[in-house]
């Protein structure tokens, strides 16, 4: 089916999704459901993630800038390592793991409510089933991700800081120099708000490849890698939309 | 009482019913049968207004269910309770919630009174110490009870149900349908049952409609069935082996 097709369909979703829930107070304990269940159990694979990106960019930097300008200082390193985790790495690099686990999640969990029924039994019941289903997920991810992003990027810079340290290529002192030069704080902030974006971008559109499924078990796990597939490529789209946006 | 009237819906141009009326009355089990694929759930969802059709109504004791707004037919639906043909349990809640989810969303009961009403109808289908079990830890046909807990936790007027004892043994199938019939008689509720199990028809069929293909063939009571001069409705009814014996007899 054509693409137009999909986005008006997405649309119509997302109206749905964004109507008034059916009663407070279980949509708010189902957001803070969600946000054990799609942002705090993603801290493990956050922050390994994190640990080992910084640790490589720092390694490859290292090797990059002495190899070509061997009088570079070393708090240069620390500081091209800096940016690179806060510009990019905290934010698009996470949400696209976020879209492998969060993503195949979601789309898998409402496949199957659809596939066995039971969101017609949400419906039947004169349930908004997109709404009660769909929006404690994305407002969950979207309050928890500023969180994961912080952490990826105090992960990331400790662990470029721990193999800078553990094989010679950047001092301590220099790393830590490097650190906190020339900081700009506005690239946190330029992070939060992209990864808050990509988290809508993951759940939404997750939620809209499970809550279309139709079939069994096998348009499930369609579904999830749709979900994945899909969320991946538009949070590129945004990546690039927002960077130019935001930085001047 | 539930009237259908002259239902059509197709699926991408493909028809599905065709042009079904047919009257059931409160206070009994009326059947929906017919072969797999003949279009029995997509009658009965059409029905509830899971489906839109393409043409006819659906009068719930004289209310026009298709031309009502979305807001009037979310208040109608609290008076309808249904069990999906896999029981449709939510599965990240307990037992006891799933009861309660109706009660939950849509009642001021307290949680106590939630509770009570929630043990009561579990009560009522002999479900007893299960409250706290997850759906993936109880029997299919201990699901099945569930969900028909569920669906009279907020008392309906009408219950339907897509092949109650598809997935269950002989013996558990007949004690689910006895349930529903009991439940049915108890409460005077007007409810309407999907089945493909002779045994059903036999055991508890009141008033029958036979579809085939997407068309009503023939209705009429248990008692009349094996008279029927219908083909299709003869083919179906002494498939088995069993059926052609007593048949012969
Ligand atoms: N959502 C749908 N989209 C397209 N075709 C459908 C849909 N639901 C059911 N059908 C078709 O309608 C026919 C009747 O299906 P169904 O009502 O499920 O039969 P059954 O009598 O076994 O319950 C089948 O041919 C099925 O493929
Ligand atoms: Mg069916």
């Amino acid at each position: 089916m054509g693409i137009l097709f999909h986005f008006g369909r997405y649309a119509l979703f997302i109206r749905s999704v964004f109507s008034k829930p059916d009663k407070y107070k279980i949509f708010f304990r189902r957001i803070v459901d969600e946000m054990v269940q799609l942002g705090i159990s993603s801290i493990g694979i956050v922050t390994i993630i994190s640990f080992f990106i910084g640790a490589v960019v720092t390694l490859q930097t290292a090797y990059n800038l002495y190899s070509h300008m061997p009088i570079i200082p070393g708090y240069v390193v620390s500081l091209v390592t800096r940016d690179s985790v806060l510009l990019e790495f905290a934010s698009t690099l996470i949400c696209l793991i976020l879209a492998g686990k969060v993503g195949s999640h979601v789309a898998s969990e409402i496949g199957t409510m659809r596939v066995t029924e039971q969101i017609d039994a949400l419906d039947l019941m004169g349930i908004n089933s997109a709404n009660y289903l769909v929006l404690p997920k994305v407002l969950g991810l979207m309050i928890m991700v500023p969180f994961l992003s912080i952490l990826s990027m105090a992960v990331g810079i400790f662990g470029g800081w721990i193999s800078g340290a553990v094989t010679g290529a950047v001092l301590s002192a220099d790393y830590i120099q490097g650190i906190v030069y020339a900081f700009v704080p506005f690239f946190i902030v330029h992070s939060i708000v992209k990864s808050v974006v990509f988290a809508f971008i993951i759940t939404s559109i997750a939620g809209y490849c499970g809550y279309y499924t139709s079939g069994g078990s096998l348009e499930v796990g369609r579904s999830s890698t749709q979900a994945v597939v899909q969320s991946s490529i538009w949070i590129l789209v945004f990546d690039l939309i927002l960077t130019k946006l935001l930085l001047p | 009482m539930i009237e259908a009237i002259n239902i059509s819906k197709s699926f991408d141009g493909k028809e599905v019913l065709k042009h079904i009326s047919a009257t059931f009355q409160k206070g009994q089990t009326n059947l929906i049968i017919g072969q797999s694929g003949s279009g029995k759930t997509v009658f009965l969802k059409t029905l509830v207004g899971l489906h839109q059709p393409n043409a006819g109504d659906v009068f719930y004791d004289s209310r026009n269910f298709i031309a009502m707004k979305e807001k009037e037919k979310n208040k109608l639906r609290q008076e309808i309770g249904m069990l999906f043909q896999g029981g449709a349990l939510f599965d990240s809640q307990t037992v006891e919630e799933n009861v309660r989810f109706p009660l939950d969303m849509f009642t001021g009961m307290t949680l106590d009174e939630r509770r009570e009403r929630a043990n009561f109808c579990l009560n009522r289908v002999n479900l007893r110490n299960v409250n706290n079990l997850f759906p993936s830890e109880i029997s299919g046909g201990m699901q099945k009870r569930v969900a028909i807990a569920r669906a009279i936790a907020l008392n309906p007027k009408y219950l339907f149900c897509d092949e109650p004892n598809s997935g269950l043994d002989p013996k558990t199938s007949i004690v689910i349908d006895e349930l529903i019939q009991e439940i049915t008689k108890e409460y005077d509720i007007t409810t309407i049952i999907n089945t493909h199990d002779m045994n059903s028809v036999m055991g508890i069929g009141e008033y029958i409609i036979f579809i085939h293909n997407g068309e009503k063939h023939w209705e009429g009571s248990s008692n009349d069935i094996f008279g029927s001069d219908n083909k299709e409705l003869n083919d179906f009814v002494f498939a088995s082996k069993l059926f052609q014996k007593i048949r012969n007899c």
